[in-house]
């Protein structure tokens, strides 16, 4: 179950991502202005250390977030417990660092 | 409505833990009659073995809680009135605990977390020693006096659905009486008590949907004492306590 440290990490998670929601969605609808190609949002980004540091703090938060999370969704609906529980919140937490890690990755390098 | 209905269609759950199922009787309609009447006169009239719980019938001591029409309720100060529907009851034991028998679960596990959740009062003076002052306009002392006239009826605990979905969390009613402790200055237990409230079936699996606060007979707020507790322990974890 939660215990004070994931209840903390998940609200000072979320006090990470609100701000940069909003960043992400104010990018979105200005850089869908003059179109949206792959070369526009490459020429943004590539390169660029703010938009590196901005989607991988984003994609930390996400992480620890929705790990927390779906952990808790996993205890109270499917039962699981004690390592079986554990393992599947870090499962979640890596799959979506890699997954979002390598996105990012991809877009900045 | 039910004013005007001269007999109660009343369904009674009647079993133990290994099951059971419910059972209807007529009952008379009375004048300012509450849910413990009903279960009362069923009692007297047609089913002389039917379990039930209560003591006071002035809703002092929290005996004589029941599942009434899907709402936990405290039986003895709820008029049929305010809870019949067309003249009908249902009326079940507590949800969240176990059953003995009829209408009485077994309380154990919800004392038990009191005890969990350092719901013992650690005295830190003598009988010897004069009385601490505690002045009634602390914030402490507020927030404390806010919970402090809970009567252990487990109403919160049986429409907590935290609880329904995960048994061991301690569930308002313990919460609420380890939030009043950590606000009590003469308790010399906080440190213990605020390990136990920040653990796995602590304050942090509350969702806050206030159930515990709505049906609460006595209009406590376990929802805001847990807060408390959240805020208190999360305070102390970041200074890497906990
Ligand atoms: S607010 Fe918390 S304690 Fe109250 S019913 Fe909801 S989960 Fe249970
Ligand atoms: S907090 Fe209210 S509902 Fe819960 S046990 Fe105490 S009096 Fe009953
Ligand atoms: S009988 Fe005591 S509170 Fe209802």
């Amino acid at each position: 179950m939660t215990d004070i440290r994931l209840y903390m990490l998940q609200r000072i998670s979320a006090m990470i991502l609100a701000p940069l929601i909003v960043g992400h969605i104010v990018t979105m609808i200005v850089a869908v202005q003059d179109g949206l190609s792959a070369a526009e949002i490459l020429g943004r980004t590539q390169g660029s250390l703010w938009w590196g540091l901005f989607y991988g703090l984003f994609v930390a938060a996400v992480s620890v977030h929705a790990a927390i999370g779906l952990r808790t969704v996993a205890f109270e609906w499917l039962k699981l417990k004690g390592r079986a529980l554990d393992m599947l919140g870090w499962i979640v937490f890596a799959g979506l660092l890699a997954l979002g890690g390598r996105a990012v990755a991809a877009v900045v390098l | 409505m039910t004013d005007d209905i001269d007999t109660l269609a009343v369904e009674v759950w009647r079993g133990d833990a290994r099951g059971g199922g419910y059972v209807a009787y007529a009952v008379p309609r009375r004048e300012s009659q509450t849910v413990l009447d009903v279960v009362t006169w069923i009692q007297h009239n047609a089913e002389p073995a039917l379990a039930y719980r209560f003591a006071c019938r002035v809703g002092m001591c929290g005996s004589c809680a029941m599942t009434v029409n899907g709402a936990p309720r405290w039986t003895c100060r709820t008029h049929v009135r305010r809870v019949a529907k067309a003249g009908r009851l249902r009326i079940a034991p507590l949800r969240n605990l176990l059953v003995i028998r009829d209408l009485a679960a077994d309380m154990a596990p919800f004392f038990d977390k009191w005890t969990e959740a350092g719901g013992t009062f650690a005295p830190t003076a003598t009988r010897d020693e004069p009385a601490a002052e505690i002045p009634p306009e602390t914030p402490e002392r507020a927030a404390a006096d806010a919970g402090i006239e809970c009567i252990n009826c487990a109403v919160c605990y049986a429409a907590c659905d935290t609880v329904a979905m995960a048994p061991d969390y301690l569930g308002p009613a313990a919460l609420n009486r380890a939030w009043t402790l950590l606000n009590d200055a003469r308790d010399g237990g906080q440190a213990g008590r605020l390990k136990a409230v920040s653990g796995d079936n602590g304050c942090a699996n509350c969702h806050s949907h206030q159930s515990c606060a709505d049906l609460c007979p006595n209009g406590l707020n376990p929802t805001a004492a847990i807060a408390g507790l959240k805020r208190r322990a999360g305070r102390a974890w970041l200074r890497g306590g906990a």
